[in-house]
C-alpha cells in the first residue's frame, strides 16, 4: 500500500509538468497581444507598449518566458497580473470560495444521489424507479444555464425567496442554491449509477448468503449491498469533484460567484496567461490528488482489491 | 435507511436555508421623494485592470471608480457637456499654445494636505514618463519637453518636461509644442487629474488605496468583488455629492446584474444586457433610461489595401453606404438600442453637426447601384466586414450585408474573428482586406475628438489608413484657432471632407440603455454613459 501510494505520487510529476506545459503554450499563442488589447479601441503607444512588455516579461523569447515561469513555479511563485497583483492572491482569493460551493454541490449529489439510486435499484420497475429514471434523463438534458435560470427566476425573481445573485460569495447558505444548480447533472449520473449497481448485486450470491444468514434488513443493505454498488459511483464522483471546481465557470457567472470560474473567465478575457495557467496548476492538482483518494478508496470498498 | 433520512434533511435544509437567506425586495421603498444624504447605493462594474491611478484607467472598470476619486482643473458639465472649472479658477491664453492655469484655493486632498500647482506639475511629469508605465501617457504628448521624458526608444533624458512650470502654490504655465486650440477640452481627461506628495513616496501602495481630490474617498477595494467610496465632506467642487458613498459591485455578467436591478439588490445599471433589451423599459417603467451617448460605430474601408486605392472609389464607398437601411436594423436587430448616425460625430459633442454625411447615410438602393456602377463596382463584386464574435455584433454585421446585398447585389458576408483582441491585432497591422467594423467612445465632447484623432493622417485611431491633404489642411488650421468655438467650426468643414471620400461608413450613434432601483433618484446619465454619481439621491426608507 505505502508502495502503491509513493508511486502514484511519483507519477503525478510528470503529469502535472506535462499539463503546465500545455496550458502554459496554449494561453501563450492564443491570438492577440495582451499588452497592445490593454489601449481597447485605440492604437498603443510604442514606447509605452514595449515599455508594458518589458514590465510584465514579455519582450523575451516565448521558451525563455517558459523557462522563467517554470523557474518561479517551483518556487512557488505564481507570477503577476497585468495589473500588477500576484496571481497567488487572486487565486487565494477565489479558491475557497470555489471549494465551498463545489463541496456543497458534491455533499449534495452524493447524499441525494445515492439515496434516490438506492430506492430505485431496491424497487426496480416500480413507480419511484420508472419516475426516477425519466427526471433524471430531464436533468441530464437541460443544460446547466438554463437550469440556472429557470431556479433564479422562480425562487428570486418570482417567489422573492432568495436575491437573483450572491451577496456574500463565502455565505453557504447563499451558495446553496448555486450549489445545487452545479451538482444537478451530476446528481442524475450518481442516482443511475447507484440504481444499476444496487439492482445488479442485488441479485448477487453474497446477497443471497446475506439474507439467508438471517442478517436484519438494514444490515445486509448498508454493509453487504451499497458498499459493494459503490465502486463505480466512487469512481465517477472522485473525478467529478474536479470537473464541479473547473466546471462552475457557468454557474458562477449566473449567481454572480466570485470564485474560481468568475476569476478564470476575466483573466481569460484579459488574456493574462499567468493568471489563466495559475489556475489551471491549480485544478490539475485537485483533480490528481482526488484521483488518488479515488483508488485508495477502492481498497478500502472492497478488500479483495490489492495494490502491490 | 440512512440514506433516506439524510435526504429528508437535506430537502428540509435546503427549504430552511432558502428561507434564511431570503432577503425580500425591499418593497417598502417610499414614492415621496425625500432622500438620505448619507445613504450608499450600488453601482454595476467591473473589476480595473490596472491599479488606480489618474493615468492608468482606459477602461470603464477603473475610469469611472477614478473619476469620482479625483477631480482636474475642469470637467464637462453633465446636463450640456460644456467646459466647466474646478480646481481651475481660470486657463488663460493668447496664442492657444501658452497657457497660463490660476487654481482655486481651499481645494484639498482626502489626507488633507492642499492642492497645489505642485500637486499637478509633478503628477503629469510623473504620467507622462514612460518609465512609469501610465496607460495614459501620451495624452501629455502636446506638453513641451514629452519626448525627453517619452522618447520612442530608449530611457528618458530628462524626469520634467520643460513645457511646465510652477510659478507659485495657485500658478503654473504650460508650453505646447504647438497650438492646440482646444487643450483645454482635454484637460477634463482624468489622466491630468493633481496627485498628493504621498503619491510619489510609493504609488504601488497608493494604487491600491489611492487618495485623491475629488467628490469621494477611497475607502475599501475588495478585489473582483467591490470598490466603496463615500462622499468626501470638504470637497471644494460645485458637484458636491447628494448621497453618501457608491458600492463599485462586480458582475461577471450584466445579465446577472440586471437580474439584481428588477429586484432592487443593485440600485444603478451599467448597461442592460442585449438579452434584457426588448423588455427593460417593462420591467423598469419610468426607471427606464434611454439616451445618447458620445460615441459612434461606423464601418471602415481597409483604403491601404489594393482594392480601395482607386481615385474613383470614394463613389463605391458612398454606394454601400447608401445600401444600408440604418432606421430598420436599429429599430429591430439592435432593439432600438442606437439611434441612426448621419454624421462622422456623435451628437452631445461639441460642434456635433446634423447630416454632414447628408443623403450618402439615407437609404437609397436605386441611388446607391447607380453610384457603384459610376465609380466601377466594387472590386471583385464582393466584400467582407471584419468583426469581433465577443461584441455582440455578428446580428448587425448579418444585417448590414443583407442590406447591401438586397439593395444592390453586391456579396457582402461577415468575417468573424474569435474576439476583440485577435480583431485588433489585424486592424492595427493594417492587415485587413476589405471592410470592418470600427468605433469611437468620445474622450471628451468635442468634435475634434471624433474627427482629428480617427481620420487624420497618421493618427493613432486612424484604422482605415485614410490620408487627406485637405482633411488634415483644415484640421491644422482648425488646431490653431484662438477659441473653441471657432475650432469645432473649422473641424465641421474638415468633416465636410470625409463625405467627399467616405473612408468609413457612420452606422449609428451609441444610447445609455440603462435603468435603477427603487432605492434611488434622480439618476441621469451623462455623454460617457455614467451616472452623474454625485446627483444620485438615495430615496428615504
Amino acid at each position: 500500500m505505502g508502495r502503491y501510494v509513493a508511486r502514484r505520487l511519483l507519477q503525478m510529476i510528470p503529469v502535472f509538468l506535462g499539463t503546465v506545459t500545455i496550458i502554459f503554450f496554449m494561453t501563450r499563442w492564443l491570438p492577440g497581444d495582451p499588452a497592445a488589447a490593454m489601449w481597447g479601441d485605440k492604437a498603443a503607444d510604442p514606447a509605452q507598449l514595449a515599455a508594458f512588455k518589458h514590465d510584465m516579461g514579455l519582450d523575451v523569447s516565448i521558451w525563455q518566458q517558459y523557462l522563467n515561469y517554470m523557474g518561479d513555479l517551483l518556487t512557488g511563485n505564481f507570477g503577476k497580473t497585468m495589473s500588477g497583483r500576484k496571481v497567488i492572491d487572486v487565486i487565494s482569493e477565489a479558491l475557497p470560495v470555489t471549494v465551498r460551493l463545489a463541496l456543497l454541490a458534491f455533499v449534495f449529489e452524493l447524499v441525494v444521489g445515492v439515496a434516490i439510486g438506492l430506492f430505485a435499484g431496491l424497487r426496480r420497475g416500480k413507480a419511484f424507479d420508472k419516475s426516477t429514471l425519466v427526471l433524471t434523463l430531464l436533468l441530464i438534458s437541460i443544460p446547466v444555464p438554463v437550469l440556472g435560470f429557470i431556479f433564479q427566476t422562480v425562487f428570486a425573481i418570482q417567489l422573492g425567496w432568495i436575491t437573483p445573485t450572491v451577496q456574500d460569495s463565502m455565505n453557504l447558505g447563499q451558495l446553496l442554491l448555486p450549489a445545487i444548480v452545479l451538482g444537478s447533472i451530476s446528481l442524475a449520473y450518481v442516482a443511475r449509477l447507484t440504481r444499476t449497481s444496487i439492482a445488479e448485486n442485488l441479485k448477487a450470491d453474497y446477497m443471497r448468503t446475506a439474507v439467508a444468514k438471517g442478517l436484519p434488513k438494514r444490515k445486509v443493505i448498508g454493509t453487504h449491498l451499497l458498499r459493494n454498488s459503490m465502486i463505480p459511483v466512487v469512481t465517477f464522483l472522485g473525478t467529478d469533484l474536479g470537473a464541479l471546481m473547473g466546471g462552475a465557470i457557468v454557474t458562477e457567472g449566473i449567481f454572480n460567484v466570485k470564485g474560481v470560474g468568475n476569476a478564470l473567465y476575466h483573466a481569460i478575457n484579459l488574456n493574462e496567461g499567468a493568471t489563466v495557467s495559475g489556475f489551471v496548476v491549480v485544478l490539475v492538482l485537485v483533480y490528481l490528488v482526488a484521483s488518488l483518494l479515488v483508488d485508495l478508496l477502492y481498497a478500502v470498498l472492497d478488500p479483495r482489491i490489492r495494490y502491490a | 435507511m440512512r440514506g433516506a433520512s439524510q435526504a429528508k434533511w437535506v430537502v428540509a435544509a435546503v427549504a430552511v436555508a432558502l428561507a434564511a437567506t431570503a432577503c425580500g425586495s425591499s418593497s417598502g421603498s417610499s414614492s415621496t421623494g425625500a432622500s438620505n444624504a448619507q445613504g450608499t447605493f450600488s453601482y454595476q462594474s467591473t473589476e480595473p485592470q490596472n491599479p488606480l491611478q489618474p493615468a492608468n484607467a482606459m477602461e470603464v472598470g477603473g475610469g469611472r471608480v477614478i473619476k469620482t476619486l479625483f477631480k482636474g482643473l475642469v470637467d464637462y458639465d453633465p446636463s450640456n457637456g460644456q467646459l466647466r472649472n474646478q480646481v481651475a479658477d481660470k486657463i488663460e491664453t493668447t496664442d492657444a499654445q501658452n497657457y497660463t492655469v490660476t487654481l482655486k484655493s481651499g481645494w484639498t486632498f482626502h489626507d488633507g494636505t492642499p492642492v497645489t500647482a505642485k500637486s499637478f506639475v509633478d503628477a503629469w511629469n510623473w504620467s507622462a514618463n514612460v518609465k512609469n508605465n501610465q496607460i495614459n501617457s501620451d495624452w501629455f504628448s502636446d506638453i513641451q519637453g514629452y519626448t525627453d521624458v517619452h522618447p520612442d526608444a530608449g530611457d528618458p533624458t530628462a524626469a520634467t518636461m520643460s513645457g511646465l512650470k510652477v510659478v507659485d502654490d495657485t500658478h503654473f504655465t504650460i508650453a505646447l509644442t504647438g497650438p492646440v486650440s482646444y487643450f483645454e477640452y482635454k484637460l477634463g481627461y482624468t489622466a491630468f487629474s493633481p496627485l498628493p506628495e504621498v503619491f510619489f513616496t510609493d504609488p504601488a501602495k497608493y494604487g491600491q488605496s489611492p487618495i485623491g481630490n475629488g467628490p469621494y474617498k477611497f475607502v475599501s477595494w475588495e478585489h473582483n468583488k467591490a470598490i466603496t467610496v463615500a462622499a468626501y465632506d470638504k470637497y471644494a467642487g460645485v458637484d458636491k455629492p447628494k448621497n453618501g458613498g457608491i458600492v463599485f459591485k462586480n458582475y461577471a455578467q450584466a445579465d446577472a446584474a440586471y437580474k439584481d436591478l428588477i429586484s432592487d439588490n443593485l440600485d444603478v445599471l451599467d448597461q442592460v444586457d442585449p438579452t434584457d433589451l426588448s423588455s427593460y423599459k417593462n420591467d423598469l417603467g419610468d426607471r427606464a433610461v434611454d439616451q445618447a451617448q458620445g460615441a459612434i460605430q461606423s464601418i471602415s474601408f481597409s483604403l491601404y489595401a489594393d482594392d480601395w486605392k482607386g481615385a474613383n472609389l470614394s463613389k463605391v464607398r458612398q454606394g454601400l453606404s447608401m445600401a444600408i437601411d440604418r432606421d430598420t436594423i436599429t429599430k429591430t436587430v439592435l432593439n432600438g438600442s442606437r439611434q441612426p448616425a448621419n454624421s462622422w460625430v456623435a451628437p452631445g459633442a461639441m460642434g456635433y453637426k446634423d447630416n454632414t454625411c447628408g443623403e450618402y447615410c439615407t437609404y437609397n438602393p436605386e441611388k446607391a447601384k447607380q453610384l457603384i456602377t459610376e465609380g466601377g463596382g466594387v472590386p471583385g463584386n464582393k466584400i467582407t466586414v471584419l468583426y469581433n464574435a465577443d461584441g455582440g455584433h455578428k446580428e448587425w454585421v448579418d444585417a448590414v450585408c443583407n442590406s447591401i446585398r438586397q439593395a444592390t447585389g453586391v456579396e457582402c458576408t461577415g468575417d468573424a474573428k474569435p474576439d476583440f483582441k485577435s480583431s485588433r491585432d489585424l486592424i492595427k497591422n493594417k492587415k485587413v482586406d476589405g471592410l470592418m467594423r470600427t468605433g469611437w467612445v468620445q474622450d471628451y465632447p468635442l468634435n475634434a475628438n471624433f474627427l482629428r484623432d480617427v481620420y487624420g493622417t497618421g493618427a493613432a485611431a486612424n484604422d482605415a489608413g485614410y490620408s487627406s491633404p485637405e482633411f488634415d489642411k483644415l484640421a491644422a488650421e482648425a488646431d490653431k484657432a484662438t477659441s473653441v468655438e471657432k475650432t469645432a467650426e473649422l473641424y465641421q468643414q474638415a468633416e465636410a471632407q470625409l463625405a467627399k471620400d467616405m473612408p468609413a461608413i457612420p452606422l449609428w450613434y451609441y444610447k445609455t440603455t440603462a435603468g435603477y432601483s427603487k432605492n434611488v433618484q434622480n439618476v441621469k446619465y451623462d455623454s460617457f454613459g455614467d451616472p452623474v454619481f454625485t446627483q444620485v439621491e438615495v430615496k428615504q426608507k
